[in-house]
Parts: C-alpha cells; structure tokens; sequence
C-alpha cells in the first residue's frame, strides 16, 4: 500500500500482513487471553492482565495491568472500582472505536474525532432471584457514536456496520459462548 | 483403460458449455455424468424454484432461450429440458450414470476412476459446481427435531406439522420461509449476513442492470478482496411471474418473525443473535452503493429508464427475539438454507486446501492441465450463473489448449 495523507494511528500494512501471514501458517492465528483475579475484600477483587499466547509462542504486554473491581456504595460496597458489567461496556465501546479506526484508515477516511456513550439496561429482579423471567444479564445495549471524519454520513454509517461485524466483544456478546468454570 | 485428450466431470450448464468449447476446438473429449444431464436440476430443487435469471440471460455458448417469454425466469423441469436440448444440439460426448470416483495424477496426465471404469486423459475440468452439498452449519440441534436442507426441501406440504425455522436469508431462505407463511404456518427466518436486491429498479430488471452496468463481468483478478467476494452470499431474489421483491421487510408484513442468526438449540431453546439490526444495516448500506453505481453508469450512458429510487430501510423488529422453544408448539422443523459448497473430495491432486477447499488461480490449479469451473467468482461476478459459463469455459478451454501445445513440444523436443 502507498503512503497516505490519512493517518488515524493505525498500522493497516500490520494488519493484513498478519491476515496474509495466518494464510500461510494457520496456527499462529490461534491465540489465549488470561486474566488471573484475587478477592481482596467483600465484593472488593483485583484483576491482572500482563501475559497472552499468540503467532505461536507467549507474549507480555508492555507492563501489568491492574484493574480494580468492586460495587458502588449504594450497593453497600466500597466503590474500589467499576462494577464487571461496566467493563463489559468498556469493552465494547474500546473494541467498537477500535475497529472503526482500522476500518476508516483502510478505507482512506481521515477521522477527527469518535465519541460513544455505551449505556446497558439491566433488570436487579434478575440478579437477585427475585423473578425467574428476568435474565442476569443486560435486557439490550445501546452504543450511540458521534463521528467527525471526512466523510459522507452514508460512509460513516459504513464504518460503524462494519466495525460491528469485525468486533470480537460485539460477537461475544451477541452470540453465545460455551463457558467452562473448574475449582481445583 | 479408455482414452481421451480432456475429460469433463459434470453434465451440468458448466460441463456442457466446456463440452461445446472444446469441440469447436476439435479436442477430443468425454463429459461424465454421475446421473444425467443437469441431475441437481432433477434432484435438488425445490417445486416452486425458479431461476434468478430472466431467460434472456439463459445462454451458453452457441446457444440460447428462444421462447416467447425473454424476462420471464425458468422452472427447473424448463431448465433441465434447455440443458437437455443443448447437449443434443452440441452433440455433447456425455457419458451417464458414471460417477467418478478419484482424479489424480498419473498415466498421460490424469487418472479418472470411476464405477465404469478408468479414464487416462491429458487433462481435467471438474465442472461438478459449486453447490455440490448444503453447508450446514456445525451448530447444536436435538435429534428429535426433523431437518432438512434447501435442496432436500420439496413444498410446504411435505414438512412435518407446526412451526418452521428457516435458517438464513439469501434467494432460498427468503423463497422458501414466504412459501411455508403463505400456506398458513408460523415461521422464524434467521437472518444472517445477506444481499439484499430489489427485483426491478427504475423499471427493469436488476439483473439487466448488473449486466449492462459491467457489475456481473467483474472480474476476478480486480478484486481488491477476493476472499470475500468469493465468499459473498447468493442475491436475495426470486424469479416470479408478477417479478416481485420479497425482501425482509415484505416477509415480516406477512408474519415471518425475523430473528438474528441462529446459534443452536441449548436446553430445548433455539438461540439466535443479536446481530440483526447490523446485518440489516450492513445490507441496506451496501444496496444503496451498488443502487449508486447503477445510477452513475446509467447518467453516463445516457440511457432511457425511469428516474432513480431509493428503498426504505429494511424493518425489523425493535428488539427480535433471542430465544424460542424448541418443540411442543413451537420450532418442529429446520430448514438449512445456509448455501452450498463444492464437494472435490475426489480430487486427489493436491489442489485443496486444509479446509478441502480448492486453490486456483481464475479456474487453472497448480496441478498443470487440471481445471475447475462453476465456483463462486471463479473469474467474474457472474460464474455461478448459466450466464457465466461461457466466458469462463472459453477462456479456461483456451488456456486447456495452450497446455497441449506444451505437451507436444516437450514430446517433439
């Protein structure tokens, strides 16, 4: 690919290198993401992230990450972090904005600017056992984006579909996953 | 041992337009068939099938429709009876009730087993199509619930009582989930990434569009993704005498209840995604720029049509359904119609991939002398149309010919 005027930070060449690269050598493409979490207190957890397996061998990322994750005082908890739904939406709102970037940088669009408020609707009946008819979970998510790029508003609409259909969290949350919980 | 210069495996539209090619080239061949002429046409379609093609686009080399009714659309009991006539109009060699078993390598070139016996030729073009066996998603599905694929699909009437899931939403999907609607049973369409395409636009046919407009001659080698070209899903159309569109929008107004893609049965509950307003998106975006193209060629050529349009955004419901009962009132059949794949397991050439999927390059594999035709955009937009078969058999022939010639300069060398 020729060098451009459009820069949004991201490395396109990197990108379909790898997609290339994948073709030649299937395995590398599969990949491990860890988390490893220690109960501090009442609803009170610390969470790391530092190592992953991809393109065939362990990798580290460039220091620990440490995420605190606790409930709100009006749950009668500490407030040491965000709630674990949250980080689902902060998760979908990172991986949604990350993809349109990818997207909009493939498709030679110069952005300026990408906001989303990602906002989730849950019903506690569920949570607390209080009606069996109401999920756990969210009842629906919405993520509404305010895009400045130069660009048509059809392109853009393109973009965030777009980004929706690559996003791995969009896909985990949309479709199920078959989840393994051992004790050892 | 028979012998023959190039064997064709496949008496379909493809086989007897490679057929009808190599004759006009004087090669001496055979076509086997494992039924006869056109057997999907005989074998796996459903009553009410139509092709997506007006007759017009019904040609193949030196021969064409020639009824009363150019911008109708063929039955396949017509289709197989145009394939019928073209293999006695090209005097094409086809051998039926033959069915190969293995193509490799060997003797004076390739080694054509079959259950009547063997075949040694300089070359192959396996023209058995892309749509060979249904892809049936590996997806969990109780064995107490009846399932059928498209191709196995015949009417409404032969489906077992009750309510119907059909799974996915391409040309079969939409045809077959508004056919069981329309003979009064309740109906769930799963509705995965599709091509949605109205049936006329600006008063003609949109395949007169794609055709005229250059859309169906794109090229393979011009793709800037050929992967997902390759992998695109079938035009959500129908070939019907009033030429109506059913898209998704049409079939939710007459009760289909449109649901995400379908992720399984777990615990008795049929699962789907929530995907479903993107993939509504995604196809309503991508109409609207294939529905450009086809105005700014039109504004170029100057041509005489009706003014452009534009389409409503697809409707669907504000939140779709994540969940049904399987059983006992609810989901008693599935209908896969989750497209085609080619089945080449009896290509033993080392032209496969890891999946089994076949390497080539516009149709010519690294096996030199091997070919393959009828693929999903094997060197155009339009391969898998009848209408495809003859630019890619006259160039896949020609190709065919110039490795002959090799051939006999290395033996006169």
């Amino acid at each position: 690919m020729t060098t451009s005027l459009v820069d949004n930070g991201v490395n396109v060449e990197a990108l379909l290198g790898a997609r290339e690269a994948f073709a030649d050598a299937p395995r590398i493409a599969q990949f491990q993401w860890r988390s490893s979490v220690s109960w501090v207190n009442g609803t009170h957890s610390r969470a790391d992230v530092q190592t992953f397996f991809g393109f065939g061998e362990q990798q580290t990322h460039r220091k620990v990450f440490a995420f605190d994750i606790d409930h709100p005082l009006q749950f009668a908890a500490q407030d040491n972090g965000i709630t674990p739904v949250e980080y689902v939406l902060v998760a979908l709102g990172g991986c949604l904005t990350a993809g349109i970037a990818a997207v909009a940088q493939q498709r030679q669009i110069q952005l300026r600017a990408i906001q989303a408020s990602v906002t989730a609707e849950m019903d506690l009946h569920g949570i607390l056992g209080a009606d069996p008819d109401i999920r756990n979970g969210f009842s629906g998510v919405r993520v509404d984006y305010r895009i400045d790029a130069d660009a048509t508003s059809e392109e853009i609409e393109a973009l965030v579909a777009q980004s929706q259909k690559r996003s791995a969290v969009y896909d985990i949350l949309t479709n199920p996953t078959a989840v393994t919980v051992n004790v050892s | 041992m028979h012998h023959t210069t190039a064997v064709v495996v496949g008496a379909g539209h493809c086989g007897l337009a490679v057929s009808r090619c190599l004759a006009a080239r004087s090669i001496d061949h055979v076509v086997l068939e494992r039924g006869e002429v056109a057997a999907s046409w005989r074998t796996q379609r459903w009553d009410s099938l139509r092709l997506l093609t007006p007759n017009w686009m019904t040609r193949l080399p030196g021969f064409a429709y020639s009824g009363t009714d150019p911008d109708g659309y063929l039955g396949a009991p017509e289709v197989v009876r145009f394939l019928e006539d073209y293999a006695v109009a090209s005097a094409a060699p086809v051998r039926s009730g033959v069915t190969v078993t293995s193509v490799r390598p060997g003797g004076d070139g390739y080694l054509v087993r079959t259950d009547r016996g063997t075949w040694n030729a300089a070359t192959v073009v396996v023209a058995t199509g892309g749509a060979a066996v249904p892809a049936v998603p590996a997806v969990p599905v109780p064995a107490a619930i009846a399932t059928v694929a498209a191709a196995d699909y015949r009417n409404p009437d032969t489906l077992p009582p009750g309510g119907v899931l059909v799974v996915g939403a391409s040309a079969s999907g939409v045809q077959i989930a508004d056919e069981l609607r329309c003979s009064g049973r309740p109906v769930t369409l799963a509705v995965g990434e599709h091509v949605r395409m109205p049936r006329t636009y600006r008063g003609r046919d949109i395949l007169w569009w794609l055709d005229a407009a250059g859309v169906l001659d794109e090229r393979y080698d011009a793709q800037p993704d050929l992967v997902r070209a390759r992998n695109l899903p079938s035009m959500q159309l129908v070939g019907s005498p009033q030429r109506a569109t059913v898209d998704l929008t049409t079939l939710r107004r007459r009760g289909v209840r449109l649901v995400g893609r379908f992720a399984g049965v777990r615990d008795g509950v049929a699962q789907f995604s929530g995907s479903l307003p993107n993939v509504c998106a995604l196809a309503d975006l991508k109409l609207g720029r294939l529905l450009n193209t086809l105005d700014a060629w039109a504004d170029r050529s100057g041509i005489d049509v009706e003014a452009p349009q534009r389409f409503a955004p697809t409707e669907f419901p504000a939140s779709a359904d994540l969940s049904m009962r399987v059983g006992e009132g609810g989901i008693e059949t599935i209908v896969w119609a989750t497209g085609y794949r080619p089945d080449l397991s009896f290509v033993d050439a080392g032209v496969l991939d890891r999946k089994g999927r076949p390497v080539h390059d516009g149709g010519v594999t690294a096996s030199p002398g091997l070919y393959l035709i009828g693929l999903p955009f094997l060197r155009r937009r339009k391969s898998t149309l009848i209408d495809g078969a003859a630019a890619d058999a006259r160039e896949l022939v020609a190709h065919l010919i110039t490795h002959l010639d090799t051939l006999a300069c290395r033996r006169a060398s």
